[in-house]
């Protein structure tokens, strides 16, 4: 005997196994089959074959796997790759346009890097970074939560930054490289 | 990781139904606390529904100019929204003290409410943890405990709720908003986390099938001289040891309005009330901050290597209030 139409109007979930996804990286629309439980990270390094992420803590200590989802900085080890259909996701591989982007010429002439493990973590950190201040968010130094304008300090960059670690400690020259690229466009 | 179920609700009835009808769900935001717990086995849900693209995300001005702040709101959306900014700027500080640039962009509102603890016991497989698995005991009394609490914990549990955001909420007298199969209620911010108890395992005061819809924040005027200070062991990009949200209004020298909280020493975000009657009329100077700090503080029990914290609680009191009332 059937009971009552007690149907939830949402349908139940889909067992485990595999989830269909379209996602959009470095401009190229990738179709991919995956399981529910690959992060982000993993299809891109082990599905698509784009190792500039690097896995480094895989627990969202150390930011050497910071991409940009919809221009904002996100750590792909955290990220479930099947949440992000739709979005648009760019990493290390997809900053350059034809010649490398300027904090990528930045880090050169600046040393901003030894070993480079931590490299396209730091540099897709700092571009989204910049936009974050740019945009006015405050940090933790920045003092009056409601100032108008905050200074492109070396404090405020440390700050902003520190979610990349790197353990060559190229720190000076990683934060020379920011002021380099992108002093000249802070908002006046 | 277990193996879960992935299914994206399409709207606020849909969540709720998902989450009431299917066993062992979990709700998923950012994600930057549940699939770490999940990578480590901690959490092993088997099905998440996925509410980021509910229609939550929205920061709304109410009409007697408090603020609504949806559950899926991200981190870095609150503390850059400029009524936020300008009105309650210890919530904006607390947040921008909070994890990393990446890590407050992921994480939303209720997510942040609903974060796990940090005690490294209770992410060990290997030791005792009762709010892992209820009733294993509790390994981390005896063990390391120099981030652990000093105000009400019990034989259970001495873990701390580690977030910098709910510090600040707690201190503004917010309000938590939730939807389950019930209906829709509001909770205190103060009543919506648990102290441990015997039953460390229950965190909050949601019920099976609820999430969270929002945060009310009331309009709070002297709230724009507030403060958010963070102890910790390194500058940046840590847990606190302590830290202290404060918001206070002087009158002729005197106390006439002020809410204070601190975080990194209970399990629930510490709505310091104590402190708070102790100082209400009083004057408005070194003296009273410190009577109020050790008013707060007498029920405080130190372990083995965290008795510390007990002074530095208040002593973070005095600076936060002195710095508020001074000029």
């Amino acid at each position: 005997m059937p009971s009552p139409d007690r149907t939830p109007k949402a349908a139940p979930i889909p067992p485990a196994g595999s989830a269909l996804i379209l996602l959009k990286i470095n401009g190229v629309d990738h179709s991919l089959s995956i399981d529910p439980r690959t992060s982000l990270l993993d299809v891109l390094r082990e599905h698509l074959s784009l190792t500039g992420p690097k896995k480094g803590c895989n627990q969202g200590a150390c930011g050497a796997c910071t991409v940009l989802v919809d221009g904002q900085r996100v750590l792909s080890c955290l990220s479930l790759a099947v949440q992000l259909e739709g979005r648009e996701i760019t990493t290390i591989e997809g900053i350059a346009s034809g010649e490398l982007h300027r904090l990528q010429v930045a880090f050169i002439e600046h040393d901003g890097f030894q070993c480079g493990y931590c490299t396209p973590g730091q540099i897709c950190s700092a571009i989204g970074m910049f936009q974050e201040f740019q945009n006015g968010l405050p940090s933790a130094v920045t003092g009056d939560m409601a100032a108008a304008r905050i200074e492109f300090s070396d404090a405020e960059i440390k700050e902003r930054m520190s979610g990349n670690l790197c353990r060559c400690g190229a720190y000076v020259g990683i934060c020379e490289a920011i002021h380099s690229a992108f002093d000249r466009e802070v908002a006046k | 990781m277990k193996s879960f179920a992935y299914a994206r609700a399409a709207d606020l009835e849909a969540a709720v139904k998902l989450l009431s009808k299917t066993p062992n769900a979990k709700l998923l935001g950012g994600g930057t606390n549940l699939v770490d717990l999940m990578r480590e086995n901690i959490e092993q849900p088997d099905a998440l529904v996925d509410v980021t693209g509910l229609p939550l995300d929205r920061i709304e001005e109410r009409p007697d100019g408090g603020l609504v702040i949806g559950a899926t709101v991200r981190n870095t959306a609150v503390a850059g929204h400029p009524v936020v900014r300008d009105r309650y700027p210890l919530l904006a500080q607390a947040i921008v003290f909070g994890a990393s640039g990446q890590i407050r962009n992921m994480a939303t509102v209720a997510g942040n409410l609903m974060q796990r603890t940090r005690c490294l016991y209770f992410y060990d497989h290997a030791a005792r943890c009762n709010k892992r698995a209820p009733g294993a005991g509790c390994d981390a009394i005896g063990g390391f405990n120099r981030m652990h609490a000093i105000l009400g914990a019990s034989d259970s549990c001495i873990a701390t709720h580690p977030s910098d955001m709910c510090v600040a909420l707690a201190a503004l007298d917010a309000k938590v908003n939730v939807i389950g199969p019930g209906g829709a209620r509001t909770i205190a911010f103060e009543e919506f986390h648990r102290l441990p108890e015997d039953t460390p395992d229950m965190e909050t005061d949601l019920q099976p099938g609820e999430l969270i819809t929002g945060i009310e924040i009331p309009p709070l005027g002297f709230a724009r001289r507030s403060l958010y200070r963070k102890v910790r062991d390194r500058a940046s990009y840590a847990f606190a040891l302590v830290s202290v949200a404060a918001a206070l209004e002087v009158d002729s020298g005197k106390v006439r309005n002020v809410r204070l909280a601190l975080g990194g020493v209970a399990h629930k975000p510490w709505r310091a009330t104590e402190a708070e009657r102790v100082l209400a009329g009083a004057n408005a100077g070194a003296e009273s901050f410190r009577q109020a700090a050790e008013a707060e503080l007498a029920p405080a029990r130190g372990l083995a290597h965290n008795e510390f914290k007990i002074e530095l609680a208040k002593r973070t009191i005095v600076g936060v209030l002195g710095e508020l009332a001074g000029g």
